[in-house]
């Protein structure tokens, strides 16, 4: 066969360079020679050692207690980096772009606003007595509903620019969230009490309970997007590619849209709003999966998120010793590795 | 065969397109041919169903391109737009295998690489293969999305401009490859193109849009006629017999019709800075 391309290299630069559709991208650790398969079971290996190093080191006192205590903060970390980690990349792909975040467009917010407005509407009674499981569901179907109606009406094309899409979730949140405030004012002080109680959770003081109902939501979100894997990777070439192709884009857009809410109400249920951690760990994820393909890179956005928070919160708690700080310090860098990656790529 | 009943794309007030009502037959390339703006990306995309109509119904192949269900189509048509973004960073040989999906879902088969390996060679980019598409040239990356589309395989197969950015050797070869496929395989090849002369030389049928509107349909040799091509393009063109084939030859001092005013006005401007 003929060759056909005869360019040099420095030509290729510069057409590539003077293409408009050549998008500016994060640079990619060369690390060609190891296979994605091999990455995961690296970075699988890591987590071992990490969650190994965090469970029994430096135990003092009973150690049964002990167990048990780091036990459960391992449960609630596996769950936070599951459904972070998983929400985040899946949001990523069905939006087509790897800026915004469920957290940025204002999911969680969203959330805290429901949880108040069901307390404000039905009173504090109401949520002791139902107190358990069939809430936690019960919540959890209503946030997704409303999430799903909404971010399917932003994310159907209206807004043409990201920029938009952008001002408009940051907008959002920011209501919610004031909406959330001002209606909290107007409960009454034994009301507030227990809605605090149930919205404000925490990395470190998570309800045990909940964790079985948690993993299994997990596992049954993993099987469905590990279904659809291959149908994720071709969103990656957007819409109407993807459409080419016969992928029916509402329908999964509405999909995810559900399975996100679903991710986003479990975690902050769970342990909290969480606003960059999502986005530090797609980006990580991205850069070390050494592929596109969802099959890999939905498990290393998991691994990673695992590695971030249990190595994160062993070295703060040991080394530096102050083992309330982790969320902290990961929005922290989230915040900053957010913030840096806007202003260079100079658009979203 | 492609029919397109009664159809019309507005946005908010201004109808860009239709109402457009015509077959295009079974077998064969077809040019879509006409100025900037005449409204044949609109046409191709509502063909192609990445685009709803205002108003009408297209099908291809007997299926009705908007209540189908997109598999099935996807099996029938490919469509490739003018303008593609990619967010991830893929290789030329992992774009093609898209191709495969409607067939594999994403599972390849043997069959399958043999299609994606036929897809690469066919527009000669076996040795830029596991090149990342951020590292081709505008013309190299523009044959991966068409081998892309050309592994899918499909009977009926939509082109907005596919020789976008290739150089005199390339956009040859590839107006050969489509003809090779209408003629030895049998599809239904659509095209949009730019260049009258590749137009006439390559296809069975031309269409010519104007404001939105099919203004005129035939042969290379119905068409390719200087009132004709001067009235859809708005600017003298001269059609010459060469080497038996007719030229379309336009006037380097032409000056539009309708921008007469404007250039004048943009010369004068310039003339006085
Ligand atoms: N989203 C849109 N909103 C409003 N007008 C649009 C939109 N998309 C296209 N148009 C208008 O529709 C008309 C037809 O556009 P179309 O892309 O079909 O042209 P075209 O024939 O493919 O032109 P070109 O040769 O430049 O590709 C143009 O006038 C364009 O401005
Ligand atoms: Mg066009």
């Amino acid at each position: 066969m003929p060759r056909l391309d005869l360019e040099t290299p420095d030509m290729d630069a510069a057409a590539v360079a003077a293409s408009p559709s050549r998008r500016v991208r994060f640079p990619a650790p060369h690390i060609p020679q190891l296979s994605p398969k091999a990455r995961l079971v690296l970075v699988a290996a890591l987590v071992v050692v990490a969650a190994a190093c965090y469970l029994f080191l430096f135990i003092r006192g009973s150690f049964a207690f002990s167990i048990d205590r780091r036990l459960t903060m391992l449960g609630a970390m596996t769950i936070a980096a599951f459904t972070q980690g998983l929400g985040t990349v899946v949001f990523h792909t069905v939006t087509n772009n790897r800026i915004l975040t469920p957290a940025v467009m204002g999911f969680d917010s969203l959330y805290t606003l429901m949880q108040t407005l069901m307390v404000f509407f039905f009173g504090g009674a109401a949520l002791a007595q139902t107190e358990g499981i069939p809430k936690l569901l019960t919540q959890t179907a209503l946030m997704v509903v409303f999430a799903t109606i909404l971010y399917r009406w932003l994310f159907s094309g209206r807004f043409g620019s990201l920029f938009v899409l952008l001002l408009v979730g940051v907008v959002f949140g920011m209501a919610f969230e004031s909406l959330s405030t001002f209606v909290q004012r107007l409960l009454d002080p034994t009301d507030y009490d227990l809605l605090a109680t149930r919205l404000f959770g925490r990395m470190s003081n998570v309800e045990a309970g909940y964790l079985p109902i948690a993993a299994a939501i997990c596992v049954v979100v993993g099987v469905l997007l590990w279904r659809r894997r291959h149908r994720l990777d071709t969103l990656l070439l957007g819409r109407e590619t993807a459409t080419n192709l016969g992928v029916s884009y509402t329908r999964e857009l509405t999909t995810m849209l559900v399975v996100i809410a679903l991710l986003v109400a479990l975690s902050t249920a769970l342990v909290g709003p969480m606003t960059f951690f999502g986005f530090i760990v797609a980006i990580l994820s991205y850069q070390f999966a050494g592929t596109h393909r969802h099959a890999y890179v939905l498990p290393m956005a998991f691994l990673l998120g695992m590695l971030t928070l249990v190595a994160g919160q062993f070295l703060l708690q040991h080394v530096v010793g102050s083992s309330g700080m982790l969320s902290v310090v990961i929005e922290f860098v989230g915040g900053i590795l957010f913030i840096a990656l806007l202003l260079r790529k100079g658009k979203l | 065969m492609i029919t397109i009943t009664d159809v019309t794309k507005s946005y908010g007030d201004e109808t860009v397109l239709g109402p457009v009502t015509g077959q295009i037959a079974k077998g064969g390339v077809t040019s879509l041919v006409g100025p900037n703006g005449a409204g044949k990306s609109t046409l191709m995309t509502i063909i192609g169903r990445l685009l709803e109509p205002s108003e009408g119904s297209v099908t291809v192949g007997g299926l009705d391109v908007q209540a189908a269900k997109s598999r099935d189509l996807a099996q029938m048509m490919s469509i490739l737009r003018q303008e593609n973004h990619i967010t991830a960073r893929l290789t030329v040989r992992e774009l093609v295998a898209f191709g495969r999906f409607p067939h594999s879902q994403g599972r390849l088969t043997d069959e399958d690489h043999r299609h994606v390996d036929l897809a690469l060679d066919f527009l000669g980019l076996g040795p830029l293969a596991e090149r990342f598409l951020d590292q081709l040239s505008g013309g190299q990356r523009q044959r991966a999305f068409v081998a892309m589309v050309l592994a899918q395989d499909t009977e009926y197969v939509l082109l907005d401009e596919p020789l976008n950015n290739l150089d005199m050797k390339h956009a040859v070869l590839m107006m050969r490859r489509l003809r090779d496929a209408a003629d030895e395989l049998g599809k239904t090849i659509v095209i949009i193109v730019h260049d009258i002369n590749v137009a006439a030389a390559y296809s069975d049928r031309i269409i010519a849009m104007r404001d939105g509107t099919i203004a005129y349909s035939g042969t290379a040799a119905e068409i390719m006629r200087s009132d004709i091509l001067s009235e859809v393009f708005d600017t003298p063109i001269e059609v010459h017999e060469l080497a038996g084939r007719p030229i379309a030859v336009f006037d380097p001092m032409a000056q539009s019709v309708t921008h007469d005013a404007v250039r004048t006005d943009e010369e004068s401007a310039v003339a006085s800075v």
